[in-house]
């Protein structure tokens, strides 16, 4: 057992009947960061994260958060972590301020410090306005905030958020991981998932899953670097030509229109690859501009997920 | 310490909930008093009023004196005449009348010689309860002039009846009506209350929470055990006021006896709770439980007329004892420890119940 990591899984696999959801999933999670879940819906994100919290039982494998075993320990453990729901999980029938106060009181929160706690808790996440307000009326991004502010009230050592941001906007969103910043600052350990790739972005590490297994880990710096991919860049008057001129090549990997650019993945096997994409566009009289480029987390999303053996089918 | 500050949470949090639902809340109040008022009024097995119509072929003195004895009997309401037997047939065919009176020409001669029937019914056979009440009239003891003999034959057997002697209904109804109301309520409001919060998602916060199995059970349910004994003197004050219902025995042992019945409803709830997957699912079994609950607890039928089989169900349905017992307890003057095992079996019904609850539901999603 390694104290640096707050979150260590072996083989960590659960099926639903047939179906398998999460697929020899191996995690290392290091203590004082966020760590991200990239993938699309259904690719075991939520899955991975009740396993984790001892919602669910593995079908296989381990795991140990905060040096306890889950699921068999998760009693001991749920004082210590913050939970936040991927659907909106408070009551829509009592106040903002009522629902602070039900998970003070479920989490024992000191009786003479809690009503201290709240207001704290409200100011820091602007929600002294709604304080008497039902939540069922509130809008996503206040449901969100309220959301998190219930999840890290009893200061829990590791916060598992499952998809925060689904149902927000974009300004909201930025405020929930300059929040998400503030905690990470305290110590507290963060764990996210998400499908977008701004978000994925900003994790101090993150792990993309496809299909329930893990296709890639590490900071968002070496995924880029290590995709095994070059990035060519091709800026095209007839983006729709370039591409019908490009994506019959047998070495392109993938071919993703941006406006009138189009990134296309070619793996590093190959010797020059901007030629090849010239001559190809030379050969269909398509007159377009191409340039090597670095990758983006997306293009990392695309080449890795394109890799996984079940996308072939 | 911590243990009863979560217990606390949740049953801050329910009432709260159940305070602000008010449909749910004028529910639990209205319910009881609308049930009483429905049943007391409209279920009456003492028929009266029946609609009549009555052929008159005799004309004579003792006819007419007949008619008026049988109007004064208040179970016929006699709304018309008619002319021939053929006509009150048709009327009775219409469903204009329930009972036709047929006196024949010869009515003076046969309540004499009683070799014949003086009298012909033409009685609404499709309600069987009309059926009862035309055969009591049957046995009308009908006073002559002192010139006519009296009726020959005597009854042999007469009835006393004990602890009705006015042969109310409402008496009768209402103490069963009470296990009927409470079982209603209790089962419903706890069986919706754990599917509930699983289908808004906040079940999957909440075990997330150190908050235990056996607190979120208990905390859920504690508020309806008020609740109930709230119903209980509801049903006990209309009864009263409205029907005269009599409480002979004491008021104390029936609350333990409504006690021990509501705990054992809210487990019956919390077992059903753990067993479905959405709130529908939870309604259709609470109707499941209640049907056979109106129907083979003695509520509606004498328990003893019932086929051995419908009484074994019986047996098993908490509502058959509690009816024993407000029975005993209301109309006979029972003592409660004359009917123990009926409150045995309660006590252990709730404890077995709300043990299998507690095991089934665990703090997992799968």
């Amino acid at each position: 057992m390694n104290n640096d990591f707050a979150i260590e899984a072996r083989g960590l696999s659960k099926y639903f009947g047939d179906v398998c959801a999460v697929n020899s999933l191996d995690l290392n999670v290091p203590r004082g960061q966020i760590y991200g879940f990239l993938g699309p819906n259904g690719s075991g994100k939520s899955t991975t994260i009740r396993m984790l919290c001892g919602l669910l039982t593995p079908t296989r494998g381990s795991a140990t958060v905060l040096g306890t075993a889950v699921p068999e320990d998760a009693k001991s453990l749920r004082p210590r972590i913050g939970y936040m729901t991927q659907k909106f999980s408070l009551f829509g029938d009592m106040t903002v301020f009522e629902n602070l106060q039900f998970i003070a009181e479920i989490y024992s929160y000191p009786a003479a410090k809690r009503a201290a706690r709240i207001d704290e808790l409200l100011e820091k996440y602007d929600l002294k306005q709604q304080r008497k307000q039902m939540t069922g009326t509130m809008s996503g991004g206040e449901k969100q905030r309220l959301g998190l502010a219930c999840a890290v009230l009893h200061h829990p050592e590791l916060l598992l958020l499952d998809e925060p941001t689904s149902a927000v906007d974009p300004q909201s969103r930025r405020d929930f991981w300059a929040n998400l910043f503030r905690i990470v600052q305290t110590g507290t350990t963060i764990l996210v998932s998400t499908h977008y790739m701004d978000e994925a972005e900003r994790c101090h590490r993150l792990a993309i899953l496809d299909h329930g297994v893990k296709v890639a880990d590490g900071t968002p710096q070496d995924l880029q670097n290590q995709t095994g991919m070059y990035i060519v860049e091709v800026i095209a008057g007839d983006p729709y030509a370039a591409q019908a001129a490009i994506q019959p090549l047998p070495d392109v990997a993938s071919v993703t229109q941006l406006g009138v650019r189009l990134r296309i993945l070619i793996p590093q096997t190959i010797a020059d690859p901007l030629p090849l994409i010239e001559r190809a566009l030379h050969a269909q009289n398509v007159s377009a501009k191409a340039t090597l480029a670095t990758a983006t987390l997306e293009d990392v999303f695309v080449a890795v997920t394109m890799k996984s053996p079940e996308r072939s089918t | 310490m911590s243990s009863a500050t979560r217990l606390l949470a949740i049953v801050k949090k329910e009432v709260r909930q159940l305070r602000r639902d008010r449909l749910t809340f004028a529910m639990i109040f209205g319910l009881p008093i609308i049930q009483i008022l429905m049943f007391g009024y409209a279920i009456n097995t003492d028929v009266r009023n029946l609609k009549t119509a009555v052929v008159n072929q005799a004309g004579t003195h003792l006819s007419r004196q007949f008619i008026a004895e049988l109007r004064e009997t208040q179970v016929v309401n006699i709304i018309a005449t008619a002319d021939t037997p053929a006509a009150l047939e048709a009327m009775l065919r219409r469903g204009e009348i329930s009972i036709g009176v047929h006196i024949p020409r010869d009515f003076d001669r046969r309540v004499v010689d009683r070799d014949r029937a003086a009298v012909h019914l033409l009685v609404d056979g499709s309600d069987p309860t009309i059926l009862v009440v035309a055969n009591q009239l049957r046995s009308m003891p009908i006073r002559f002039d002192v010139t006519v003999p009296p009726p020959a034959k005597q009854s042999l057997v007469e009835i006393r009846p004990f602890y009705n002697p006015e042969r109310r209904t409402p008496v009768n109804i209402v103490p069963g009506l009470m296990g009927i109301i409470l079982l209603m309520t209790m089962m419903l409001f706890t069986a919706v209350a754990i599917v509930r919060e699983r289908e808004r998602g906040n079940l999957e916060l909440l075990i997330n929470t150190p908050v235990s199995s056996t607190e979120l059970m208990v905390g859920k349910v504690a508020p309806y055990i008020v609740i109930g004994l709230v119903q209980l003197a509801i049903i006990l004050v209309v009864g009263q006021l409205l029907f005269d219902v009599p409480v002979r025995g004491s008021i104390v042992d029936l609350y333990i006896a409504g006690s021990a019945f509501i705990a054992a409803n809210l487990a019956l709830g919390l077992l059903i709770s753990t067993a479905v997957h959405t709130q529908f699912q939870a309604m259709q079994m609470t109707v499941f439980i209640l049907m056979p609950s109106i129907l083979l607890s003695g509520f509606m039928f004498p328990f003893d007329g019932m086929p051995v089989a419908a009484q074994y169900l019986g047996e098993i349905l908490p509502t058959t004892h509690f009816i024993r017992l407000t029975r005993g307890i209301m109309l006979r003057g029972a003592e409660i420890g004359e009917l123990m095992p009926e409150l045995y079996y309660l006590i252990g019904f709730a404890l077995i119940a709300m043990t299998i609850a507690a095991l089934r539901f665990t703090k997992r999603l799968d």
